[in-house]
């Protein structure tokens, strides 16, 4: 039997995109995830840009993770200066990414796949029958936001991240006001494993190379090494020496490969792999709790990686708080020279890297974005081919939302890596 | 209230982060009563149901930077009663309207490898320059505040109150000291709009003017005190030519400083 899908434009995912599946006798012949979101060409513009406007710049690739496009940033050019910042600046550094992954995660889990999971349009249809969860939800993504707010003046595009730190200490009372919420929000996410790992999710069982970042002493979200369920440990200045981009024509988005032209896996289920040993006490309870075995090979499950990750991210939230402090400078002044540096870190969607050449003057000569989202792209289409088969005895409506439900699960960030999606499953005669 | 006398609204996306729609579901306490009180018959980013239009209220993100964006816009306004233009790239081009300073050809080729895959305009421009626009809302991003004060004043049937003053203004309302006055800095605060709380010199830096130039902004004043005070060559200039750059007021003032720059370069050689 013959048939196809198409959705010429997906919902509930961050920017705009289509996907084609096409079926003869039984395989998919042909899947594309056509982006349509149109190409921006920031690492363009970048070009001739003082290197204090790189973080403001490159904060407007993303609505959703602005901080992870301001980290990248901020540490491959701290990379090109031969400059480290203070551990007071790296601890706020943390608290901010704590408070981007909490309001992001919330909103991928409850406003996104969830509806997927409990046959809902949207998180709005599930609050008709499930007001409580949906409120929930809210909070828990509102106290992100209240975060990103005390730090950065705004939770989206925040304006207070520099080159060598910050540009003022934020004050420490509204910080602190926050801890009352933050304990609910422990609580609360650790309730939102237990009730993610109830849900219904589809069989898939895919083998990934996972990559992401590893740390030796924390969770890995800033600094550290790339490493590779393969085995791979690189250096994140040898980055693009282990992972190639390449342009295909249905897709403004580059797709990232590794240099042998392998396909993997970056994001929540890849940090989960390979750091899990690395989380929070309290995550490592609710992961054991959740009975999730691990490596996770289901990428619909990849929402349980996210609500344990989120319990995480509220305690180190809540013990950053405690002990903030702001100490000396909120930033150090930067002696400009001619250099070169890259920065990585994990956004909430998968490792984010940047690289810099910079002249005497600290204007941008050259930069290079990878968006997390462009390395997953090419995995995302192999798993819509491994999909496929079981989509075939199904009705039309139901294959559609299952293949829309795996690309919402990868929770693809569109815009960014736009440098993404249109359904259609079509009949090839 | 059934859903049919509830008034209809729709979300798009064009070029743009996607930050001034989250700027929506970040309204946490207001969402749901918002939901109970428009139908939300298209956000995508929300909910895959899509109901047909026309549609009471049209909020539009991004600005046009491709040729399918400029025929989409004409279909969308079609349909839309009363059509919003949501954030600075909407409203001013945005971000991606520092590409209308170089060529976009050459661009394409610095990012892609196949610039011929790529479909895109010659310039990123405001939804404005291409249909008619029945209100802007300025901001990168919006101020969520002040996006439930137009729903809310359009489902009360009266104008909405939007601030028409400076974002100095907001730096006076909330008792900040002037980083241009006490520090030297350069900032954009009297030329500006408000509606971000003059978050900038709150937080000790210069305001990049990402709420767009204020409608009677005296900016030859602006940038003759301002440029006097760059700590870099071009500091000003480059101030002016970022988020809201492509503005007519703001380009224009940059240009200016671009040229008497490249004067006094010439001097001191």
């Amino acid at each position: 039997m013959n048939k196809s899908i198409e959705v010429t434009a997906l919902a509930r995912v961050e920017g705009e995109g289509g996907l084609y599946i096409g079926i003869k006798d039984g395989q998919a012949t042909e899947i594309r995830l056509d982006i349509y979101e149109p190409p921006r060409f920031f690492e363009g513009f970048l070009v001739g840009r003082y290197l204090q406007e790189v973080p403001d710049i490159t904060a407007r690739i993303c609505g959703i993770c602005p901080v992870a496009y301001q980290m990248s940033s901020v540490y491959a050019l701290e990379s090109a200066l031969g400059v480290t910042v203070t551990p007071p600046v790296r601890a706020l550094r943390r608290l901010m990414y704590c408070a981007e992954y909490i309001e992001s995660h919330a909103m991928h889990i409850y406003l996104l796949q969830a509806p997927d999971l409990l046959g809902h349009e949207s998180a709005l249809s599930l609050a008709a029958v499930a007001p409580e969860v949906v409120k929930n939800a809210l909070r828990l993504k509102k106290i992100g936001n209240h975060i990103l707010s005390a730090i950065g003046g705004r939770s989206v595009h925040p304006v207070n991240v520099c080159v060598g730190g910050f540009y003022r200490w934020p004050d420490a009372p509204p910080l602190k006001a926050l801890l009352p919420d933050l304990e609910w929000g422990l609580e609360a996410a650790c309730e939102c494993v237990r009730w993610a790992a109830t849900l219904p999710y589809p069989e898939l069982d895919v083998d990934y190379e996972y990559v992401a970042l590893h740390h030796p002493e924390e969770y890995g979200v800033i600094e550290g090494e790339i490493w590779s369920s393969k085995g791979s440990q690189l250096p994140i200045a040898e980055y693009e020496r282990g992972y190639i981009e390449q342009h295909v024509k249905h897709s403004n988005a580059l797709h990232g490969l590794t240099a042998g032209r392998t396909l993997y896996l970056v994001g929540p289920i890849s940090r989960l792999n390979l750091n899990h040993k690395q989380l929070h006490p309290q995550a490592q309870e609710a992961l054991k709790e959740s009975g999730l075995r691990l490596p996770l090979r289901n990428p619909y499950k990849s929402l349980i990686a996210r609500a344990v990750e989120m319990v995480h991210f509220y305690a180190e939230a809540i013990q950053l708080v405690k002990t903030y402090k702001p100490e000396g400078a909120a930033h150090i002044e930067l002696k400009l020279k001619a250099g070169e540096g890259a920065g990585a870190t994990e956004a909430p969607r998968g490792l984010l890297y940047h690289r810099y050449q910079i002249d005497a003057q600290g204007r941008v000569r050259f930069a290079k974005i990878v968006p997390p989202t462009a390395q997953n792209l090419p995995r995302i289409e192999a798993d819509l081919f491994a999909l496929a088969p079981s989509l075939i005895p199904m009705p039309q409506e139901a294959a559609t939302l299952t293949a829309e439900h795996l690309v919402r699960a990868y929770d693809p960030c569109i815009s960014c890596a736009t440098h993404f999606l249109k359904l259609k499953i079509e009949e090839v005669k | 209230m059934s859903d049919a006398k509830k008034p209809s609204v729709a979300v798009y996306k064009f070029s743009s982060c996607d930050g001034c729609q989250l700027s929506l579901l970040n309204l946490e306490d207001e969402l749901l009563d918002l939901a109970g009180a428009l139908d939300i018959a298209y956000f995508l980013e929300a909910t895959r149901a899509v109901k047909p239009g026309p549609y009471d209220i049209t909020l539009v993100e991004g600005s046009v930077t491709t040729p399918h964006e400029a025929e989409r816009i004409r279909q969308i306004r079609s349909e839309a009663r009363f059509l919003i233009a949501l954030g600075t790239c909407a409203t001013g081009g945005g971000i991606q309207a520092l590409r209308n300073f170089g060529n976009a050809d050459e661009m394409a080729r610095m990012v892609y490898a196949h610039p011929e895959y790529l479909e895109y305009l010659d310039k990123s421009t405001a939804i404005a320059e291409h249909v008619k626009v029945d209100l802007e809302i300025w901001g990168c991003p919006v101020n969520k505040h002040l996006v439930l004060e137009c729903i809310a004043a359009l489902l009360q049937k009266r104008k909405p109150n939007l601030p028409q003053y400076t974002v100095c203004m907001e730096c006076k309302l909330r008792g900040t000291v002037c980083v241009t006055v006490a520090q030297g800095m350069p900032c954009l605060g009297p030329a500006s709009q408000a509606g971000c709380g003059a978050i900038c010199p709150a937080n000790g830096r210069g305001c990049y003017g990402c709420f767009g130039p204020a409608g009677y902004a005296n900016m030859e004043s602006l940038s003759e005190r301002m440029h006097t005070l760059d700590r870099f060559p071009g500091e000003t200039a480059l101030l002016l030519r970022n988020i809201s750059g492509y503005v007519p007021a703001f380009r224009k003032a940059a240009d200016e400083l671009h040229i008497a720059n490249a004067a006094s370069q010439k001097e001191t050689k």
